[in-house]
């Protein structure tokens, strides 16, 4: 005879009221998690997205996401001829607001060259770009559709493709333009202040054909670090492989989130435990004449400890489900990415089954104190 | 010694104080009292006379300070608790019948009876069925499905007495059994606890209050700050 799970089943409205606020809670310790998760997975989204091998870029700098990158364009030549690449492409990176359907569309433009690494790498709607000038691909996100047109700068590109799930560390979602667009929209200024520059003379001897970074995809065989150390030989360049650059954006550009998401879900996770060690304890105390007639009839302590405990862990178990569930039914609905693996949510599980016992200890203790003397009597 | 007349409870010397010093409640003074198989007997007093902790100590919730206690001829306490498993002896050996039932509020009432046979490690099947049997028994059979608040205070009880007897105890301890009943209602408890006793070899000790139901004791042991003051007076 399961004493838990009668006594579930005779308070049942109460247990499945306890269990909807608990599955709140843990539907929002599942939503940081995947915030965490989005977070870090948009960041190594965008620079896992060209597949390179190595990125050259400014000396000194750790671009192009960490710091800005500025290198001359010629480079990509210089790069593709060396031994043990099999293609290079040059490549920039700016955020830009662009108005569109009334509302300001916040954008990390990607200015690559079609037919060389740094373009999507699938389309999920529409086609890629085509032409040499003013057409663009965007990530679903942005709100575009194919056939649209949107402005950004003094230029007017069309919508002709749409990717997924390409959004730089900030949430800002991806659009992709050709290189020469991407210069140009860096380097165009408005017609008053062009006209100012032009007047005292800047800008004559600058050239606007640099890049932020190049990219180089490697011969099967090739060694990343070889052809990085060949590259830094070159004083003005430095080399980063793949490797070092997913490091970088882990380790500094989305340290400080990750850090404060992670500190954020062990506080919930200790507000979890708390809750469920009060809830626990409450319902524990309001059965403490039921718990020592049980001890008077001679029931053992297992008996009692295990009424506890499953109580406990159906409760832990009932409320991570019904969060679970929340969770995958609203988290397209967040306005940034909520990555959920299966291992988080299983761990998330493991996590609270742990919290539940503990919780529920001070629930046993409570209840093994009692006196079964304090059944006798009114 | 005629086995009929074998003594199930045996007290000699218990007493009981509670707290040291000048707190020191002294509940029970030097008390000693048999009760044979058969028997109906009970605990009578004002308020604090010591009625319950001397229920307490017969049904080994409570060790008593010194004395010894007897029960069904195993000897429990000699100044000391002399067994460990002192739940498993009350499972065993007590039953009990509390005032306000004390059922299981979130099991029916077979499930009530059969919890203590099932802690006493019959099979659930068995347990189920032989639960049934003690309800049909005492009258209650059609109301086994039925949960404790739904049952009046008369039914509650007989349920309550069903577990009490489910175990076959020898010794059925009761606080103020009838306290919730009417009068009728209680001299059908006390002439049902008096015909299970003696159908069982059982001996029944009980704390009351209720001048009606005297008569259904064969003996009456009055209490007085912690003195047995009348040993076992025979009930008219």
């Amino acid at each position: 005879m399961n004493l838990a799970y009668r006594d579930v089943r005779h308070n049942l409205f109460r247990f499945v009221l306890t269990c909807l606020g608990l599955s709140l809670l843990m539907a929002v310790v599942l939503a940081m998690i995947g915030i965490y998760n989005g977070l870090v997975a948009d960041a190594l989204n965008i620079v896992k997205a060209p597949q390179a091998d190595l990125w050259v870029v400014e000396s000194g700098t750790q671009g192009p996401f960490a710091e800005a990158s500025k290198i001359p364009g010629s480079t990509r030549d210089a790069v593709a001829r060396l031994h043990g690449v099999a293609e290079a492409g040059s490549i920039t990176y700016q955020t830009v607001e662009a108005r569109h359907a009334g509302d300001t569309l916040r954008l990390y433009v990607i200015g690559y060259e079609p037919g060389r690494p740094g373009g999507p790498q699938a389309i999920a709607e529409g086609r890629g770009i085509t032409q040499t000038h003013f057409e663009l691909v965007a990530d679903r996100q942005t709100g575009l559709v194919v056939g649209d047109r949107i402005r950004l700068g003094r230029n007017s590109f069309a919508v002709v493709g749409l990717v997924e799930d390409t959004m730089n560390s900030g949430g800002d979602p991806a659009a992709f333009i050709t290189l020469v667009d991407a210069q140009t929209l860096q380097s165009q200024l408005a017609p008053p202040a062009q006209r100012v520059q032009t007047a005292r003379g800047a800008g004559l001897l600058e050239s606007a054909d640099t890049v932020a970074a190049v990219i180089a995809r490697l011969e099967p065989a090739a060694d990343p670090q070889g052809v990085a150390t060949t590259v830094r030989q070159w004083k003005h360049l430095g080399a980063l492989t793949q490797a070092e650059q997913e490091a970088i954006l882990i380790g500094s550009v989305v340290d400080r989130a990750k850090r404060q998401i992670g500190l954020f879900l062990g506080i919930l996770l200790t507000v979890s435990a708390v809750v469920i060690a009060l809830i626990i304890y409450t319902m524990t105390m309001e059965k403490l004449k039921q718990i020592a007639t049980l001890k008077l009839i001679g029931a053992p302590d297992r008996t009692i400890v295990s009424l506890i405990v499953q109580q406990s862990l159906a409760l832990g178990m009932v409320g991570w489900s019904f969060g679970l569930i929340l969770i995958l039914l609203v988290k397209d609905y967040f306005p940034r990415r909520v990555v959920l693996e299966p291992v988080n949510a299983a761990a998330l599980g493991g996590i609270i089954i742990v919290v539940c016992i503990v919780a529920s200890g001070l629930g046993v203790r409570a209840a093994l104190k009692v006196d079964p003397a304090t059944a006798i009597g009114g | 010694m005629d086995d009929a007349r074998q003594p199930l409870i045996e007290i000699a010397g218990v007493s009981k104080h509670f707290g040291e010093g000048e707190a020191r409640v002294d509940a029970l003074r030097d008390i000693g009292l048999t009760v044979r198989r058969g028997e109906v007997v009970a605990l009578l007093g004002p308020s604090g006379s010591g009625k319950t902790t001397l229920l307490n100590v017969i049904g080994c919730i409570i060790a008593p300070t010194v004395g010894r206690v007897t029960l069904d001829g195993e000897l429990v306490y000699d100044n000391r608790a002399l067994r460990g498993d002192l739940r498993r002896l009350r499972l065993d050996k007590i039953g009990f019948i509390f005032q306000f039932h004390n059922l299981l509020p979130f099991l029916n009432a077979r499930d009530n009876v059969a919890l203590v046979l099932t802690l006493a490690g019959r099979s659930s099947a068995e347990a189920q069925a032989q639960a049934v049997e003690l309800l049909d028994y005492l009258e209650v059979g059609h109301r086994k499905d039925t949960m404790p608040a739904l049952l009046s205070g008369g039914e509650a009880q007989r349920v309550a007495i069903a577990r009490a007897l489910a175990n076959s105890p020898r010794i059925i301890l009761a606080d103020e059994p009838t306290a919730a009943l009417d009068s009728k209602r209680a001299g059908i408890v006390m002439d049902l606890l008096r015909k299970l006793a003696a159908e069982q070899d059982a001996c029944i000790v009980a704390v009351t209050h209720d001048e009606k139901i005297y008569d259904r004791f064969d003996r009456l042991f009055h209490l007085r700050d912690g003195v047995l003051e009348v040993q076992g007076e025979e009930a008219t």
